[in-house]
C-alpha cells in the first residue's frame, strides 16, 4: 500500500505492507532509529511519538493509520540549530536517564503531558507517565525532570 | 599522597553527563539501530515444554518458505560448535554441568530452550518460518519446585542422573563444635525459612547482536547488547574456534543490564556462526516474551537461617542452609551467585568465628538463573536482616536498637572479619543516625504506637536495613580461591595527544552508568584539564582490548581507579619531560592544574600542553626516551571494597485490603569518595525500585508444567512512576583506604538496602496482628492472606 505520512516535518512516500506498524515504519522505512521497541504487549512505551501533537505508543499504530499524518520523533524535538528542547534539556540536567533506552518514549510522552496539564503535581506526572517504564531510574529523576521542565 | 587529601575541582562535582546529548535525541546507536543492508535475520524456534525429548525434527516447509535462506535444527549445527556454551565459575571440583549448545539437540530442557533456527531476509518472514518447522517431542514430566527437584524424583538431565549440581560449604569457627556450643549457649535464637521468587532482571533494551563477517579475509565483528564485550570475545573464539585475533566485539549504546547482560547467550554464538557458515551479516533482536524465557532469570533462593545470639542480643553464631535454583543449565556464573552472598550474613555486625553456610545448587526446568543487580548479596543481605527484626522482636526491643549492639565499631576498621576478609572502612553508627535523622524514627515510632492500636485498619510500619555491599570484584587471587574462571584486574591507556587534548581507553563497559562523564572526571582531575577536553574509548575491543568489563559494581573502584593509575603513569613520564626541558631535577617538580613547576622558583614551569607538544614532536627529550605521552595499565585491587549504608522505609498497610502504601523512603549510602554524586543518586533511586519491586510486585510465575505464565510486561509486573514512591537519599563518605580515589562502588547497594528495608516496614506494621513474614512479591492479595492466616481466620 502507498503511504505518505509526514515526519518531522518532511513528508515520506512509498509501499508498506499492511501489517508494518508505525514503530517499524519510522525505523526501517525512514530510517530514523531514535523510537525504540521495548516490547510486544504494548506495555513500555519506548516506543512513543506525537501523531498529530499527541503523544501514542508506535507499537499500537498501524503505518497506514497514519497515512497522511503528522508525526514528531524524538529526533524532530531539538531546534534545527542544535538546542535542546526544555523537556531534553530538563532530562539532562535532573538526570533523567541512564542508559537512555526509556528516554526517547518517556521525552515524548513527558512532553504531551505537560501540553495537557501545564502545572502539574508530582501526583499529576507519575500517574501521566503510567504507561512508559524505565528500569533504570526509579522514576525519581524523571518525575524531577518533568517537573523543571514545566516551571521553563 | 592520595587523592583523597587533595583539594579537588572536578571530583565530587555534580557534572552533567556527556551521553545525555545523543540519547536525548535519538542519535544513539543502539545494536537494534545500526542498519546493514543485505543482513539476514535470525529466528529460534523454542520448545514450549519445559522437559522433552526431541525425536525429530524437520525444517522443510520453513525453507521452502519465500525469503528463507537456511533452517537448521541443533543436530545440523553441531559441527558449528568447538566447544559447548561456557559456564565460567565452577565452584566446586566435582560440580556437574550439562552440555549446553546454542541449539539443543536432544532434548529441550526447559520452555524456551532453542531447537531450531531459521536465516531469512527480514525478521518477519523469519518468524514466519519458525512456526513452519515441525518438531516431534516426548514430553516428560517437569519439575518446578526446589525441594522436590533435590529429591531427584524428576531428574533434568539424564546423563548427570542427579539435579544436584554442587554444594559448596563454608564452615568457619575457631575449635570444632564452636558452632554448636554457641547454639547451645545461647540467650537467643532465631530459625527463619526466606524464599527469593525468581525475578525476571527486565533491562529495557532487549538483547540483540548482529555478526559482521569477513568471508575472504576471515575477520568477524560482532555487535552485541552485552556488559561483556571483552569476556564475549573469548567465548565466541572458544565456542566457534574461530582465532581470537580475527574477532572484534562491540557493545555499542547498552540499554541497561542489571547483571542479565553479563552473560554469554546462544543467540550470540548462533548469529556469529550462521554469519560465518553463509559469508553474510546475521542478526536477532529479541522480543520482549522471548526475553522472558531466554535471558536470565536471577535470585531463586530457599535460605534456612538461625542467629545465635548472647543476653544482650549480640551474635554468637549463624548458620546457613541455601538451596539456590540453577535453571535448566549453568550459564557464565550461575553456580556461584550464591558464593557472592555467601560472605554477607553476618551483615556489618561483629560476629565471632563460629559461621555455617552452606549452598546446593539444584537444577529444574526453568530458564536458567545468573547474576541479577546485587547477585547473592541482596538475598544475603535479605535473610540477616529480616532476621535481625526477628530477634528484635522476640526480645522486646527496638531493631535499630538491636542493630546498633552489634554493629562493627568504627575504630575497629580496617576490620578483619569471621571469614577472613578484611572489611576496609566503616560507619555504620553515622549511617544509621543520619537515616533514622532523616526519617525521623523516634516521631515515626511515637505515631505507631498511637495508630496501631486494637482494631486499627490502617496500619504504620518502620523497616530498617542495613547493607555491606562487598564489591569492587577483586583481587584476583581471591577469586582463584574462590575457583571464578578469570581474574578480577581492570585496563587503562590514557593518552595526552599533542593538541593537550586527552583519551581514556577502558576495560569497562558502560550500559547506563555514565562511564564516559566519570572516567573523564578522573582523568581532568589528575590531568588538569577540562572534562570536556577528555574522551572515554570503551566497549569495543580494538579500541580498548583488554578488559573485563561491567559488573558486581566494580567499575568504579577497579576501572576508575586504572585509569587515575594510568594518569599517574603519564604525569611521571611527562616529569621526566619537563625536568629535561627546564633543566631542572625530575625531584623539584611540582604538578598542579596541569602545570609542572619547580619548587622554590616560581617562574621556571611547564604546562602539560608544552610537555604533550614536546613529546610529540620527539626533538629535546631525554635520552632514551621514547616520543609521545601514554600510559597502560593493568590494576589488580588488592580488596574488595566495602560500600555500606542504612535504609529505612514507612508504610502504611491497610489491613481490609492488604494493600501497602510506602510512607517514606530514605536511602543513606556510603559508597566512599563520590566521583559525580548526580549519577551516585541515580544509582541509589534506581537500585532502591529494583530491590521494592521485588518486595512488592515482582515475581516469574510458572505452572507446574514448567510453563513460564509471566512472560510479558503485562504480566510480569515490572513497576510503572505511579507505583513507587520518591526516594530520599542522604550520605555520609568513608573514603576507602585500599585505592588512591577512595572509591567503593554503588551499582548495587539501593538493590541490596532495600528488600529488607520495605519488607521489614510492612511486617512491623502487622506485627501485632501477629504476621511474622510475608510471602514476596507482597501483592496485596498475598497481605491479606497473611493476617487472615495470623488471625486464625477469624478477622
Ligand atoms: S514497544 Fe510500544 S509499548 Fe512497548
Ligand atoms: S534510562 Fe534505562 S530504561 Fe530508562
Amino acid at each position: 500500500m502507498e503511504i505518505s505520512v509526514t515526519v518531522n516535518g518532511v513528508t515520506h512516500t512509498g509501499d508498506v505492507e499492511p501489517r508494518t506498524l508505525l514503530v517499524q515504519y519510522i525505523r526501517e522505512h525512514v530510517g530514523l532509529t531514535g523510537t525504540n521497541i521495548g516490547c510486544d504487549t504494548s506495555s513500555c512505551g519506548a516506543c512513543s511519538v506525537h501523531l498529530n501533537g499527541e503523544a501514542v505508543k508506535s507499537c499500537t499504530v498501524l503505518a497506514v493509520q497514519a497515512d497522511g499524518q503528522q508525526i514528531t520523533t524524538i529526533e524532530g524535538l531539538a531546534a534545527d540549530d542544535g538546542t535542546l528542547h526544555p523537556m531534553q534539556q530538563a532530562f539532562m540536567e535532573n538526570h533523567g536517564l541512564q542508559c537512555g533506552y526509556c528516554t526517547p518514549g518517556m521525552v515524548m510522552a513527558a512532553t504531551s503531558l505537560l501540553k495537557e496539564n501545564p502545572n502539574p503535581s508530582e501526583h499529576d506526572v507519575r500517574i501521566g507517565l503510567e504507561g512508559n517504564l524505565c528500569r533504570c531510574t526509579g522514576y525519581h529523576n524523571i518525575v524531577q525532570s518533568v517537573l523543571a521542565a514545566a516551571t521553563k | 599522597m592520595t587523592m583523597t587529601d587533595q583539594p579537588r575541582t572536578v571530583l565530587g562535582t555534580r557534572l552533567l553527563r556527556k551521553e545525555d546529548p545523543a540519547l536525548l535525541t535519538g542519535e544513539a546507536k543502539f545494536t537494534g539501530d545500526i542498519a546493514v543492508p543485505g543482513a539476514l535475520h535470525l529466528a529460534v524456534l523454542r520448545s514450549p515444554y519445559a522437559n522433552a525429548t526431541i525425536n525429530s525434527v524437520d525444517v522443510s516447509a520453513a525453507l521452502a518458505h519465500p525469503g528463507v535462506r537456511a533452517a537448521y535444527s541443533g543436530a545440523d549445527l553441531v559441527d558449528l560448535w568447538a566447544a559447548p556454551m561456557p559456564c565460567a565459575w565452577p565452584v566446586t571440583d566435582d560440580m556437574k554441568s550439562p552440555t549446553h549448545y546454542p541449539i539443543a539437540v536432544s532434548k529441550a530442557a526447559y520452555a524456551g530452550d532453542g531447537v531450531a533456527c531459521v536465516i531469512a531476509e527480514t525478521a518477519a518472514i523469519a518468524k514466519d518460518a519458525i512456526e513452519l518447522i515441525r518438531v516431534d517431542y516426548t514430553r516428560h514430566e517437569a519439575v518446578i519446585g526446589l525441594e522436590d527437584a533435590l529429591s531427584d524424583r524428576v531428574v533434568v538431565h539424564d546423563e548427570i542422573g542427579t539435579n544436584r549440581s554442587y554444594t559448596w560449604d563454608l564452615k568457619i569457627e575457631e575449635h570444632e563444635g564452636d558452632i554448636d556450643a554457641a547454639f547451645a549457649a545461647a540467650a537467643h535464637t532465631t530459625k527463619e525459612r526466606f524464599v527469593h521468587q525468581r525475578l525476571i532482571p527486565s533491562a529495557m533494551e532487549p538483547r540483540s547482536v548482529l555478526a559482521m563477517p569477513q568471508p575472504f579475509g576471515g575477520d568477524m565483528t560482532v555487535y552485541s547488547a552485552t556488559q561483556i564485550p571483552h569476556i564475549l570475545k573469548i567465548f565466541v573464539a572458544v565456542v566457534l574456534g574461530i582465532p581470537e585475533q580475527q574477532l572484534r566485539v562491540i557493545a555499542p549504546s547498552v540499554g541497561g543490564g542489571f547483571g542479565s547482560k553479563l552473560d554469554v547467550y546462544a543467540e550470540e554464538f548462533l548469529c556469529t556462526a550462521l554469519a560465518r557458515k553463509h559469508g553474510v551479516p546475521v542478526r536477532w533482536t529479541e522480543e520482549r516474551s522471548e526475553a522472558s524465557m531466554a535471558t536470565i532469570q536471577g535470585r531463586a533462593q530457599i535460605q534456612d537461617i538461625e542467629l545465635a545470639a548472647d543476653e544482650a542480643g549480640r551474635l554468637t553464631a549463624i548458620r546457613v542452609r541455601l538451596l539456590a535454583d540453577m535453571g535448566a543449565y549453568l550459564q557464565l556464573v550461575t553456580p556461584g551467585v550464591p558464593l557472592l552472598g555467601a560472605f554477607l550474613y553476618a551483615g556489618v555486625y561483629e560476629l565471632p568465628k563460629a559461621y555455617d553456610f552452606s549452598c546446593t545448587g539444584v537444577f529444574t526446568s526453568m530458564t536458567p538463573t545468573d547474576a541479577y543487580r546485587g547477585a547473592g548479596r541482596p538475598e544475603a543481605t535479605y535473610a540477616i536482616e529480616r532476621s535481625m527484626d526477628s530477634l528484635a522482636a522476640q526480645m522486646g526491643i527496638d531493631p535499630l536498637e538491636l542493630r546498633r549492639r552489634n554493629f562493627i565499631p568504627t575504630a575497629s576498621y580496617p576490620y578483619e572479619a569471621f571469614s577472613g576478609l578484611t572489611y576496609d572502612s566503616g560507619d555504620h553508627d553515622a549511617a544509621a543516625t543520619m537515616a533514622s535523622e532523616m526519617i525521623d524514627y523516634a516521631g515515626l515510632r511515637a505515631r505507631q504506637a498511637e495508630q496501631n492500636v486494637e482494631g486499627a485498619t490502617k496500619r504504620l510500619g518502620i523497616g530498617v536495613s542495613t547493607y555491606f555491599e562487598m564489591c569492587g570484584l577483586a583481587p584476583s587471587r581471591v577469586l582463584a580461591s574462590l575457583n571464578y574462571g578469570a581474574g578480577g584486574w581492570e585496563a587503562a591507556t590514557v593518552r595526552v595527544l599533542p593538541t593537550n587534548k586527552v583519551q581514556v581507553v577502558t576495560g569497562t563497559s558502560p550500559h547506563g552508568q555514565g562511564h564516559e562523564t566519570s572516567w573523564s572526571m578522573i582523568a581532568a582531575e589528575k590531568l588538569g584539564v577540562d572534562p570536556s577536553d577528555v574522551d572515554v574509548l570503551h566497549s569495543d575491543t580494538a579500541l580498548a582490548p583488554y578488559g573485563l568489563d561491567t559488573y558486581g559494581s566494580r567499575s568504579l573502584p577497579v576501572g576508575g581507579v586504572a585509569i587515575a593509575n594510568a594518569c599517574d603513569g603519564v604525569i611521571e613520564k611527562a616529569r621526566q619531560i619537563a625536568a629535561h626541558q627546564l633543566e631542572a631535577s625530575a625531584d623539584d617538580l611540582e604538578f598542579s592544574d596541569g602545570v609542572f613547576r619547580v619548587a622554590g622558583s616560581p617562574d621556571k614551569e611547564m604546562p602539560l600542553a608544552a610537555v604533550a607538544w614536546e613529546a610529540f614532536t620527539a626533538h629535546n627529550l631525554p635520552d632514551g626516551m621514547e616520543p609521545n605521552l601514554e600510559h597502560h595499565t593493568h590494576y589488580d585491587p588488592p580488596n574488595f571494597s566495602w560500600p555500606f549504608g542504612t535504609h529505612m522505609c514507612a508504610v502504611e498497610v491497610d489491613t481490609e485490603t492488604g494493600e501497602i502504601e510506602v510512607l517514606k523512603y530514605v536511602a543513606i549510602d556510603d559508597c566512599g569518595v563520590q566521583v559525580n554524586p548526580l549519577i551516585v543518586e541515580g544509582q541509589v533511586h534506581g537500585g532502591v525500585i529494583q530491590g521494592l519491586a521485588q518486595v512488592l510486585y515482582e515475581g516469574a510465575v510458572y505452572d507446574g508444567d514448567g510453563n513460564l505464565r509471566t512472560s510479558t510486561l503485562a504480566e510480569y509486573l515490572v513497576p510503572a512512576a505511579p507505583d513507587v514512591p520518591p526516594i530520599t537519599t542522604g550520605h555520609t563518605v568513608t573514603p576507602s583506604p585500599t585505592n588512591q580515589l577512595g572509591v567503593k562502588g554503588v551499582g548495587e547497594a539501593g538493590t541490596i538496602g532495600a528488600a529488607p528495608a520495605v519488607m521489614n516496614a510492612i511486617v512491623d506494621a502487622l506485627s501485632g496482628l501477629g504476621v511474622h513474614d510475608i510471602t514476596m512479591p507482597a501483592s496485596p492479595h498475598t497481605v491479606w492472606n497473611a493476617i487472615q492466616q495470623a488471625q486464625g481466620g477469624s478477622q
